[in-house]
C-alpha cells in the first residue's frame, strides 16, 4: 500500500506552489509543446540552447502537483548540461518513475529522485514525464506538440 | 421536472434509506477495500457497478444457452433468441416505447448518435442546420461536426449560463427554418444539470426540427417515458444503468426509422441478397447488422429488471438527497467551487479546489477508498466555459451512503491539508 506522502512530498508540493522557471523564455531557441488529452494538461517548454549547452530552460502552462513538480525540477536539472546529458538524463529519469526495481543510489538523479513515489501510482507516470516528452520534443524541433496518449 | 432549491442542509443519518444496505448487497463489488479502506464508489456517471442479477443473467446465458439469434432451428438457438427478444421488450417498457421495433441495439449512447448521425444525416444538405448545447458530450458534438463536414451543414450551439443552465432564450432564438435537427442531453455528465427536453422538443417541433434526445446520463436517474417528452429519438448505454458495457439503445420513431437507409450492411439487417438488388429487413432489424451483442442485450434487460425493482422514483428520491447534503457541505469547504449549480440538478457534483489540480483530488481521494473522476468528462467546451482545466467529480448511485458522501468530505478537506 502506497502512503500520500509517498507521492505528495513536500519538496513536490512546494515546486507546485512556487515552481521554478516559469514563464516565457526571452531569446529561447528550441520550443515544444506537451498535452496530457487525459486530464487537458499543456505545458510550454523553452529552452535556450548555445553550442550545444542549455544555458537556459523554462516553461508555462497549467497542470496537476506532478507534472508541475517534475517540469519545475527538470528545468533546473538541465541548466549547465549538453543536449546528450539532457538526453541521457530522460533515460535515468524514465527508468525511476517506470522501472520495478528503482535505480542504483548513485544514479545521477539529485532532486529529481522525489518523484521516485510516482512509481507506485501507474496512473500518475505520465505525469511525471509529461515536461521530458516535450523536452525530447524541443531538443528534436521536430516542431510536433506532444501528447501523452 | 423543476426541482425546489432546499435551503436546509439535510442531516446524513436520516438520509440513507434503510433500503439502501440491502441494495448494498446486491452488488458483489461494493464488499471490497482500496487501500486498506472500504471501497467508496463515486464513478457513477463514468460507469454504475453490476449487480449479480446482471453478471448471473450473462452467466446463465453463455453457461446454458449460448447460441446465435435469429437463425438457427435447434433449441439453444431459439432460447437465445426468445432472451433476447425479450429483452427488447423490457427496453420498450422502460421507456414507454409505443412499438418494439423502435429500440435498435446499438454498442452504447456514441454509436446510438452516430447511427442517427450517418443514416438520418443523409439528408442533410449545404444551408441546413444543427442545434446542441454548449454542455454536450464529445459524443453529441463530434458524430454532428463530422456530419457537417460531410454534408455543408451548420453546426449552432446554444450556450450555457454561469449556473450551468441552458440558455433558452438563445436556444430559441437558434431554431429556425433551417434547422433540422436539434441535438441534446437530457442530464449533463460534466455539470449534473437536468434540461427541460419536454420543452426543448416543443420548440424544435414547431421549427420543424427532429430531437435526438442523449439519455446516457438521465435513464439510471429520471423516469424516462420517451412518448411523453415527444422525442424523435432517444440514446442510452446499458453501462450507466447498471448493465454491461458495449450495449446500448436507440430509440426512433417507427416512421423515422422506416424513412431512413441502414446504417451498416450485413447479416440479420437483409431480406434477400443478390448481385443486382438487394432488400432490407424490417425494423428494427434493419439496423442491426451482424450478430449483435447477445448477452449484453440479456444483461442489459436484467439490468432493468432490477431497477424497476428497486423503483426509479426510490432511485431518484435517494440520490436527491445525497446530493443535497453533499452540495451543501462541501459549500462548507474553502476554496471550494462547484462547477454546475442549475436549480434541477441530478446525481454529479462536480467542483474545483484552489491550490489543488483535480487529477491530484482524484489520487488523494483514491488513498482515502473513494473513487471519483478528474479530468474534462470529455466536455471541454464545459470546462472552457468555466475557465477550468479538469474538475473532480463525484456521481452517485442506489447503493451509495450518506456514510460515502461524509468520507468523500472528509477526504477533499484532507487533500486541501496535503497542499496546505
Amino acid at each position: 500500500m502506497s502512503d500520500l506522502r509517498d507521492l505528495y512530498q513536500e519538496l513536490i508540493v512546494d515546486h507546485y506552489r512556487r515552481p521554478h522557471n516559469f514563464g516565457p523564455l526571452a531569446g529561447a531557441n528550441r520550443h515544444a509543446e506537451g498535452f496530457n488529452p487525459l486530464c487537458g494538461d499543456h505545458l510550454s517548454l523553452s529552452l535556450k540552447v548555445v553550442d550545444g549547452v542549455i544555458e537556459e530552460a523554462r516553461f508555462e502552462g497549467a497542470g496537476c502537483a506532478i507534472s508541475t513538480a517534475s517540469a519545475s525540477l527538470m528545468t533546473d536539472a538541465l541548466k549547465g548540461r549538453t543536449e546528450a546529458e539532457a538526453e541521457a538524463l530522460f533515460a535515468v529519469f524514465h527508468a525511476l518513475v517506470t522501472s520495478e526495481d528503482g535505480l542504483p543510489a548513485d544514479a545521477p538523479l539529485g532532486k529529481l529522485a522525489v518523484l521516485a513515489g510516482v512509481r507506485e501510482f501507474p496512473t500518475r507516470v505520465k505525469c511525471a514525464t509529461l515536461a521530458w516528452h516535450t523536452l525530447l520534443a524541443a531538443l528534436h524541433q521536430d516542431g510536433q506538440p506532444v501528447s501523452t496518449e | 421536472m423543476n426541482a425546489v432549491v432546499k435551503q436546509e442542509a439535510v442531516r446524513p443519518d436520516t438520509l440513507s434509506a434503510p433500503e439502501v444496505a440491502r441494495w448494498r448487497q446486491d452488488f458483489p463489488i461494493l464488499q471490497q477495500t482500496v487501500h486498506g479502506k472500504p471501497l467508496v464508489y463515486l464513478d457513477n456517471a463514468a460507469t454504475t457497478q453490476k449487480p449479480l442479477a446482471v453478471i448471473e443473467a450473462e452467466a446463465r446465458y453463455y453457461r446454458e444457452y449460448n447460441a446465435n439469434v435469429h437463425r438457427g432451428v435447434h433449441t439453444l438457438s431459439q432460447r437465445a433468441t426468445d432472451a433476447f427478444e425479450a429483452a427488447r421488450d423490457t427496453v420498450r417498457r422502460f421507456i414507454n416505447a409505443a412499438r418494439r421495433e423502435e429500440i435498435v441495439f446499438v454498442r452504447g449512447t456514441t454509436e446510438a448518435i452516430n447511427l442517427v448521425a450517418t443514416s438520418f444525416g443523409q439528408r442533410l444538405r449545404r444551408g441546413d442546420e444543427i442545434l446542441i448545447t454548449e454542455m454536450e458530450h464529445h459524443s453529441n458534438i463530434v458524430p454532428w461536426q463530422l456530419l457537417c463536414e460531410r454534408s455543408g451543414a451548420t453546426l449552432r450551439v446554444a450556450p450555457i449560463d454561469d449556473a450551468g443552465e441552458l440558455r433558452l432564450d438563445e436556444f430559441a432564438r437558434l431554431l429556425g427554418p433551417a434547422t433540422r435537427l436539434v441535438a441534446v442531453t437530457q442530464l449533463s455528465n460534466a455539470l449534473g444539470t437536468v434540461n427541460p427536453v419536454r420543452q426543448l422538443i416543443e420548440l424544435a417541433h414547431a421549427a420543424g426540427a427532429v430531437v435526438l434526445v442523449d439519455g446516457a446520463q438521465a435513464v439510471a436517474h429520471l423516469p424516462v417515458d420517451v412518448q411523453a417528452l415527444g422525442s424523435d429519438f432517444y440514446a442510452f448505454s446499458g453501462h450507466k444503468l447498471y448493465g454491461p458495457t458495449g450495449i446500448g439503445v436507440l430509440y426512433g420513431k417507427a416512421a423515422l426509422l422506416e424513412s431512413m437507409p441502414p446504417y451498416q450492411g450485413g447479416g440479420d439487417m437483409i431480406r434477400q441478397v443478390t448481385f443486382t438488388r438487394t432488400t432490407y429487413n424490417d425494423l428494427p432489424y434493419k439496423f442491426e447488422a451482424g450478430t449483435p451483442n447477445i448477452a449484453g442485450v440479456i444483461g442489459l434487460g436484467a439490468a432493468i429488471d432490477y431497477v424497476n425493482t428497486v423503483g426509479l422514483p426510490a432511485i431518484a428520491a435517494h440520490e436527491q438527497a445525497l446530493l443535497d447534503y453533499a452540495t451543501a457541505e462541501a459549500a462548507q469547504i474553502p476554496g471550494l467551487r462547484l462547477i454546475g449549480t442549475a436549480r434541477d440538478k441530478a446525481s454529479i457534483l462536480a467542483f474545483t479546489l484552489e491550490g489543488v489540480h483535480p487529477h491530484d483530488v482524484g489520487t488523494i481521494l483514491d488513498l482515502e477508498g473513494v473513487a471519483v473522476r478528474a479530468g474534462h468528462h470529455c466536455a471541454m467546451p464545459v470546462m472552457a466555459h468555466f475557465g477550468v482545466p479538469a474538475t473532480a467529480r463525484a456521481s452517485f448511485a442506489l447503493y451509495n451512503t450518506a456514510e460515502d458522501v461524509a468520507t468523500l468530505l472528509r477526504a477533499i478537506r484532507k487533500a486541501r491539508e496535503v497542499f496546505g
